[in-house]
């Protein structure tokens, strides 16, 4: 036990002292607060460019067609007058046609490729207009109110497909996002360290340090020794992460609380449920099942490595581990959208896509007994993969050459001794 | 009193037998050589003493019981393919690696100091293990295999990649481990070093133990009947009787011969007969060196089992 220790202190002391490890540490956080603050920072910029549009309008029906909104102004300008075109235009609308007529009449031209938000935008705008227009066509009695009821409904269904403005998180968003983030980073972690514990262990027989060592300890100690070093490291990592991204949001929280603008609010608004949101069970369960997944994928890259002689060796043998693991990641990310669903209630089951797929299902508030089942499931796979690959690593550590057989494989784990 | 005894050791893979029923004894405080050809089955002999491998059948004894874990402290081991974390530093993988074989840190750390003095690279306590070069490395595998005074040491082919001064410090050192009481186990091919330092022998072939003994008395035992002798004047002349004469060659201080004695004459008989006609400066018995045993044993099994085998 003394022995295993030493290993697990040495392992993880080498692992942390590396300077990747201390890049990533310290450079990850700011990425993330990045990418929570990036839509935020990007509308802002956008607000202030302001793009110059003109309206050449050749029908002479649609005056008032498009509005002003950041970034876009319109300027509309006569058709037999060129000379006044003394401004930058970033783009032309040219309107050739009565449009209720014939839809294409309308054009966008620009010296730049056209941008798809800008598109979205001017057909959203012109669409309302002329569906105004084609009411107001109808001359029905009342029609200002029916107009006004529709608009209202309108209102509605814009902010759904994703205008920007006055945007409103419903509750049920918040669940999404932390199991989307915390099935990434599951996912992350789990093919990061896993490879590493490959790494470490094809290094370790390639420089013909195995032996020596094997002569001290034994190999099934070696091998759990590096898996659990490797995992503290990983869970160490994670720790800095979540310490640093707390701080640096915390931080940067006071300049946007202050701004009253709409979109500050809302961020505000995020963090505050967040703040509220019971992060306690969130990460225990991210706990459990990182430590579940990480032993059941770790002593299977560990196998791998022991099997090969240098690491370009690995990549055949890598394949289906990686496969399994993406195919779990596009499966938490498919379950976010139905965590109910049949697909994710057995993907959390097996244990190769349980701990990512989880990830993704747990924020929504799952049945206890599910959990618990599906951590047992997880739990005794990861023990039986530990002892698999700790008799194909006994073997393997010591065989150059000849890459083995599956066949070769069988036979290492029924070998005694 | 035998440090380590390997009653019938029996180890198959899937295709060949590695060793079949073999039996060595160690003495204590002996250097004791192992030889063999590639593939003969010494390294997985070796593996099995250090509990890497288990044999299929037969028994270890370390001190007349069977061997246990924990004796892998007391037994200290470089194999053939030997390497170094090439990120960690100098005093700190002695350390570990002597941590690892039972010592407190505290004492590994005093001892790696010690042993880093006694080699003349103190300097290079804080280096990366793959700022040093090749010879360098050797002398920190050497010193990670003696720093927790191993009652048992085992090189496999130590010389293999030294050159000749590290070569030599190296031979000193096992010589000087032997002084202090510990035994070692030599396996090589360097049929010379064998000769200098070995007190006994196992020559394995073929998975199985083909000559065993002291190295004195095998040479004995496969003398020839050679004999060298050097005459400061006048020419051999042929005596079918008493010799036949292998080689003859002159340098400045006269002639050399090398001759083989008959069988029906005794070596006193020779030299009385040859001092009666010859001025003679020199009678040598010849011995056969390790090589020329090592040789015919080899290959004489060698053929008389490809023989049988047609």
């Amino acid at each position: 036990m003394n022995k295993i220790n030493l290993i697990i202190r040495q392992e993880y002391l080498n692992r942390i002292r590396k300077r990747s490890f201390l890049l990533m540490c310290l450079l990850m956080p700011f990425l993330f607060v990045a990418s929570i603050y990036a839509p935020y920072w990007l509308s802002e910029i956008n607000k202030s460019e302001i793009k110059e549009i003109t309206v050449l309008d050749y029908t002479g029906l649609y005056k008032n067609m498009f509005t002003d909104m950041p970034p876009y102004r319109f300027n509309y300008q006569a058709i037999d007058d060129p000379s006044k075109n003394t401004k930058t235009v970033d783009a032309y609308i040219i309107i050739s046609d009565d449009l209720l007529q014939n839809p294409e009449g309308i054009t966008i031209c620009s010296a730049k490729q056209i941008d798809r938000n800008f598109k979205e935008h001017i057909t959203l705008q012109a669409e309302k207009y002329l569906e105004n227009e084609k009411l107001a066509s109808y001359q029905i009695p009342n029609i200002q109110e029916i107009i006004a009821a529709s608009q209202v409904k309108l209102n509605i269904s814009e902010t759904r497909l994703g205008e920007n403005d006055k945007y409103n998180y419903p509750t049920a968003e918040i669940p999404v996002l932390i199991g989307i983030a915390s099935t990434f980073i599951i996912y992350l972690f789990l093919l990061l360290y896993g490879v590493q514990v490959m790494q470490s262990v094809t290094q370790e027989k390639s420089s013909r340090m195995v032996e020596i060592i094997i002569s001290s300890i034994k190999p099934f100690e070696l091998m759990t020794g590096k898996i659990i070093a490797i995992g503290l490291a990983g869970l160490t990592q994670f720790a800095i992460w979540g310490i640093l991204t707390i701080m640096i949001i915390l931080m940067s929280t006071p300049p946007i609380g202050a701004n009253t603008s709409p979109d500050s609010t809302l961020y505000t608004e995020i963090i505050s449920q967040m703040q509220i949101y019971p992060f306690a069970g969130l990460l225990t369960g991210f706990l459990l099942f990182f430590i579940g997944g990480y032993m059941l994928y770790a002593s299977l890259f560990a196998a791998i490595g022991s099997t090969v002689d240098n690491e370009s060796d690995a990549q055949p043998f890598m394949a289906p581990v990686t496969i399994i693991i993406l195919f779990a990641l596009y499966a938490g990310i498919y379950s976010a959208q139905n965590p109910e669903g049949a697909l994710a209630f057995w993907c959390s089951m097996i244990p190769f896509t349980s701990p990512i797929v989880m990830m993704v299902r747990l924020p929504f508030g799952i049945p206890l007994w599910e959990i618990i089942l599906s951590l047992s499931i997880l739990f005794i796979s990861a023990f039986c993969c530990i002892w698999i690959s700790g008799r194909i690593y006994r073997i393997g550590i010591l065989m150059y050459g000849k890459r083995p057989s599956c066949a070769d494989l069988l036979k290492w784990i029924k070998y005694k001794g | 009193m035998h440090i380590i005894e390997a009653i019938n050791i029996t180890k198959k893979y899937e295709k060949h037998t590695a060793l079949n029923n073999v039996c060595i004894q160690i003495p204590g405080n002996s250097i004791y050589g192992l030889l063999g050809p590639n593939g003969a089955g010494k390294t997985t002999f070796i593996r099995i003493i250090n509990r890497i491998t288990a044999p299929d059948s037969g028994t270890i004894l370390f001190d007349n019981r069977p061997i246990q874990p924990a004796d892998t402290s007391l037994i200290g081991y470089l194999p053939e393919e030997r390497g170094l974390y090439k990120k960690m530093r100098v005093g700190e993988h002695i350390v570990y690696l002597a941590q690892l074989k039972g010592m407190p840190r505290n004492e590994a750390k005093i001892r790696m100091k010690q042993w880093l003095a006694r080699f003349d690279i103190s300097h290079w306590e804080k280096r990366q293990i793959e700022e040093l070069s090749k010879g360098m490395q050797q002398k920190v595998q050497f010193i990670t295999t003696v720093i927790h005074t191993p009652r048992l040491l085992i090189f496999d082919e130590p010389f293999s990649g030294f050159d000749p001064i590290n070569a030599e410090l190296l031979k000193q050192e096992i010589i000087n481990l032997k002084k202090e009481g510990a035994t070692v186990i030599l396996s090589t091919h360097n049929m010379n070093s064998v000769e200098e330092l070995c007190d006994e022998i196992s020559l394995i072939n073929r998975s199985q133990v083909v000559l065993q003994g002291k190295v004195s008395e095998i040479r004995n035992r496969y003398k020839k009947g050679l004999f060298k002798i050097k005459v400061s004047s006048g020419e051999l002349s042929a005596e079918e009787n008493l010799y036949t004469i292998i080689s003859e060659k002159s340098n400045s201080e006269g002639r050399e011969i090398i001759l083989k004695k008959a069988d029906n004459i005794s070596i006193n008989e020779l030299i009385t007969r040859l001092a009666a006609k010859y001025p003679i400066n020199a009678f040598e018995e010849m011995l056969p060196s390790m090589n020329e045993i090592f040789i015919d044993t080899v290959e004489g099994r060698n053929n008389t089992k490809n023989e049988r085998n047609e």
